[in-house]
């Protein structure tokens, strides 16, 4: 299935790039991460980081369907 | 009561006119927070920020937070606006504020919205350095941060 990733800040500079679509056949956000893994030089592993699905926030287990979009959250640093 | 409201700015904060828009005939007190952009963190000298947002999940948790806030502690308006983009040392990077009957439920409302952005809202914050090198604040160093939520990176 196609899911839309968008990618920020440390997530961004790692991936090179701010968005994609991608075909997976993860079923799950976790899933997912850890196939970026195996794409990306990405220093932060799941444990560090939220997600969100459809611009909320979503557990990691969270199954995903056709066309979701999908973001990845480091630990945030507003204030 | 006018709708309580979280927001961007890509340009600078102005404390003034922030302020006008808590202006309530039934509010006594007004109480403010501004975070400042510092000129060093953690012993590095620093000369710039730059703050990124996930724009569409933050508004709506910057708004729950705010919509918390005001339920919490009844006061009468509440608003927050952070920047995004680059900011120099001494700018405005969030601002707060609450207006109230009086102004024990102010204070308490403000920092408890100043505290739950910190922590909940997704936004980013990249330090550039006196030597050049610069860093995602919290995630470059993250094996020591990332379970320390009272971690401080205040501008208080």
């Amino acid at each position: 299935m196609k899911l839309n990733i968008r990618y920020y800040a440390i997530l961004r500079e790692q991936a090179g790039k701010s968005a994609e679509s991608l075909d997976s056949d993860a079923t799950t956000p976790a899933a997912l991460f850890e196939q970026l893994q195996a794409r990306y030089p990405f220093t932060l592993n799941a444990s560090q980081l939220k997600v969100a699905v459809n611009t909320e926030f979503r557990a990691w287990n969270t199954p995903l369907k056709d066309g979701d979009s999908v973001v990845f959250i480091p630990p945030v640093a507003g204030g | 009561m006018s709708a309580p409201v979280f927001t961007f700015s890509t340009v600078a904060l102005d404390s003034n006119d922030l302020r006008r828009q808590l202006a309530d005939p039934a509010s006594g007190g007004f109480c403010a927070f501004e975070g400042w952009v510092r000129n060093n963190n953690e012993g590095h000298d620093v000369t710039r920020l730059e703050y990124e947002a996930f724009a569409e999940l933050a508004i709506k948790e910057g708004q729950r937070i705010i919509d918390e806030a005001v339920k919490k502690f009844g006061v009468n308006r509440a608003a927050c606006v952070h920047r995004v983009g680059s900011l120099n040392i001494g700018d405005i990077a969030v601002w707060v504020g609450v207006s109230s009957g009086h102004r024990d439920e102010a204070f308490k409302a403000c920092r408890y919205i100043i505290d739950e952005v910190k922590h909940r809202v997704p936004i980013w914050k990249k330090e550039h350095y006196v030597n050049g090198d610069s860093g995602w604040v919290n995630c470059e160093r993250c094996a020591e941060h990332a379970h320390d939520h009272h971690h401080g990176h205040s501008h208080a």
